[in-house]
C-alpha cells in the first residue's frame, strides 16, 4: 500500500513523513499532481496562509488533479490543519471579509476566522486541547478516547454548512471543528505529526482504515 | 479545555547546549540532540531552541543541524536565534521547525514579523522579548542576546509585536534568568494583559510552584524553563503533574482504550 504526502510547496513536511515511517510506512513524497495517481491515499498537508496555500495548489495543477482523483477516483484524502481547511468551499482568510478564497470544495462551509467564530480567548490557539467524537464508531478515532489531547495550532477554523461533516469538535469558548469527514476525506485541523502517540496512532488508523 | 504548556528551553552554542545566569556566566549542558530525543520520547509539550550566538556572526544559520534536530521530534519545535530574513524562515520551516522565534530584528527589521505572518501565519511567528527591569519602574528591553539595550518599554513593545502580526510572545527576565528565584510575575501579568496573544512566560522558574504562580497568579498560557530541568531533578512531567494538582488544565499522556 503507498501512502503519499502532496508536497506543493508548503510548510514542514518532515515531520509528517517521520511519523509515517514510524509506523513502519515507507510513504512517498509526491512532488508532482500526475504522481497521486499512482498512490493508495494522500496526506495533504499545510501550513500558514490559506490564501497562499490555495494559490500553489492552483499553480502546480494539484486543484483539479485533486478533483479528479479525489471525486473521480475515489482515492482516500487526508487534510492536516490548513490541509484540512483547504477542504473547504472558501475560507476569508487572505481576503476582504465576503468575497472568500475558493478552496478544494470536497467539504461544503467555509473557513473563518476564530473571533467571527465568537472565540473571546487568547488567538491564535496553540497547544494541546482534549477533543469529543460526534459519533462512536468513527475508524479514524478507533482506540482514541474522548479527552484525548492533540496539538493545535492556529487562528481560522472551518465550520461545515453541515453538522453531519463534523467528527470531533474541541473545546475553546466555543466549540471548534477538530476533525472532519464526508465520506473517503477525512480533515483534523490539529497536527497529528505534532501530537507524539497519539498522532501516530491517527496516522496509522487513517492508513489502515477501511478507505485506504 | 485547552493545556497550559510546559516548555524546556534549549540554549545552543555551537557544539552543545548551555545554560546561564542573567545571560551570562554559561555553563555547559551537553549536546544537543540527546536532549531533544529524550524530551521527545517524554512527549513534553512543545520545545524551544535558541542559538545564542547565530546574531554575532556572518554566516548563515545553521540549517543542517537544525534538520537533524527535527528529524525525530514529534513535539512542536520553536527555533530562533539569528533570523533576519524570510528566505531564513521558509528554511527552517522546511528543516523541521515548526515556528520561529523572533528578537533582535524585530527591532531592526519590524517588518520582518509582519512578513513572516503573512506568508506563514500568526502562529509561526513567536515573538521573543528580553527584559530588565527599570529603576523608575516598567522593564526596558534588550535586543542581541540582552546586550543591547533596544529603547523600547515592555508593554508597548508587546502590543506593537502583537500588532504586527506575532502569534505568541515569550517574555524573558534577564535579571531572573538562571537565578531559579522564581518569574517576575508583574513582567509576565503587564505583559499578558496587554496583549489578546498567548503569553509564554520566561526566566526565574527554579520550582514546580513557581510555574503554577506564572499561571494562576500572572495570567501566562505557558511557561518555558532551562535551568531547572538541566541543573535540578525536576521534569516537565512533574511540572505537570504539580500545574494539575494546583487546577491548572495541562495534557495528559495519551493512554488507548481498548478499541478493536
Amino acid at each position: 500500500m503507498k501512502v503519499g504526502v502532496i508536497d506543493y510547496g508548503v510548510g514542514n513536511l518532515g515531520s509528517v513523513l517521520r511519523a509515517l515511517e514510524e509506523l513502519r510506512v515507507a510513504p512517498v513524497l509526491v512532488n508532482r499532481a500526475a504522481d497521486m495517481h499512482a498512490i493508495d491515499c494522500l496526506i495533504l498537508p499545510g501550513a500558514g496562509n490559506f490564501a497562499d496555500c490555495a494559490r500553489l495548489l492552483q499553480e502546480g495543477g494539484w486543484t483539479t488533479a485533486l478533483r479528479d482523483e479525489v471525486q473521480g477516483y475515489s482515492r482516500p484524502l487526508l487534510g492536516v490543519c490548513v490541509g484540512m481547511q483547504l477542504l473547504a468551499d472558501n475560507s476569508t482568510e487572505g481576503t476582504d471579509e465576503g468575497q472568500g478564497t475558493p478552496g478544494l470544495g470536497f467539504i461544503p462551509g467555509q473557513v473563518q476566522h476564530l473571533r467571527t467564530l465568537g472565540c473571546t480567548q487568547r488567538v491564535p490557539h496553540v497547544g494541546c486541547n482534549g477533543i469529543t467524537r460526534t459519533r462512536a464508531d468513527e475508524p479514524l478515532f478507533l482506540g482514541i478516547p474522548d479527552g484525548t489531547d492533540f496539538y493545535f495550532v492556529h487562528s481560522y477554523a472551518f465550520a461545515p454548512q453541515d453538522s453531519a461533516d463534523v467528527l470531533a469538535t474541541t473545546d475553546y469558548g466555543v466549540p471548534i471543528t477538530a476533525a472532519v469527514r464526508r465520506g473517503h476525506v477525512w480533515g483534523t485541523q490539529f497536527h497529528p505529526e505534532k501530537s507524539s502517540r497519539v498522532g501516530f496512532r491517527l496516522l496509522k488508523n487513517f492508513i489502515e482504515g477501511p478507505a485506504c | 479545555m485547552l493545556k497550559v504548556r510546559v516548555i524546556p528551553t534549549l540554549l545552543w552554542k555551537q557544539f552543545g547546549l548551555v545554560k546561564g545566569v542573567g545571560f551570562d556566566s554559561w555553563r555547559r549542558v551537553g549536546p544537543v540532540l540527546p536532549a531533544i530525543k529524550v524530551y521527545n520520547q517524554r512527549e513534553v509539550d512543545e520545545l524551544v531552541l535558541v542559538d545564542i550566538v547565530a546574531h554575532l556572526g556572518d554566516e548563515d544559520l545553521d540549517f543542517e543541524s537544525i534538520d537533524e534536530f527535527g528529524q525525530d521530534c514529534f513535539v512542536p519545535l520553536t527555533v530562533g536565534g539569528g533570523i533576519t530574513r524570510i528566505d531564513q524562515v521558509q528554511r527552517l520551516l522546511r528543516a523541521g521547525a515548526d515556528k520561529v522565534a523572533v528578537n533582535t530584528a524585530a527591532y531592526t527589521h519590524p517588518e520582518l514579523v509582519t512578513e513572516i505572518a503573512r506568508r506563514h501565519g500568526a502562529q509561526c511567528v513567536v515573538a521573543s522579548i528580553d527584559v530588565r527591569a527599570q529603576d523608575g519602574g516598567g522593564w526596558a528591553c534588550f535586543s542581541h542576546a540582552g546586550k543591547q539595550a533596544a529603547g523600547r518599554e515592555v508593554v508597548a513593545w508587546a502590543r506593537e509585536l502583537q500588532d504586527r502580526g506575532a502569534g505568541e510572545i515569550l517574555i524573558t527576565s534577564i535579571e531572573r534568568d538562571g537565578t531559579m528565584q522564581g518569574h517576575d510575575l508583574p513582567l509576565i501579568e503587564a505583559v499578558a494583559r496587554a496583549v489578546d496573544i498567548p503569553v509564554i512566560a520566561s526566566g526565574g522558574a527554579g520550582h514546580y510552584q513557581h510555574m503554577v504562580e506564572a499561571v494562576t497568579q500572572a495570567g501566562a498560557s505557558a511557561v518555558a524553563a532551562a535551568s531547572m530541568f538541566h541543573f535540578t531533578e525536576q521534569t516537565p512531567a512533574g511540572a505537570k503533574a504539580a500545574l494539575a494538582a494546583a487546577g491548572v488544565p495541562v495534557r495528559q499522556a495519551f493512554v488507548p482504550d481498548a478499541g478493536r
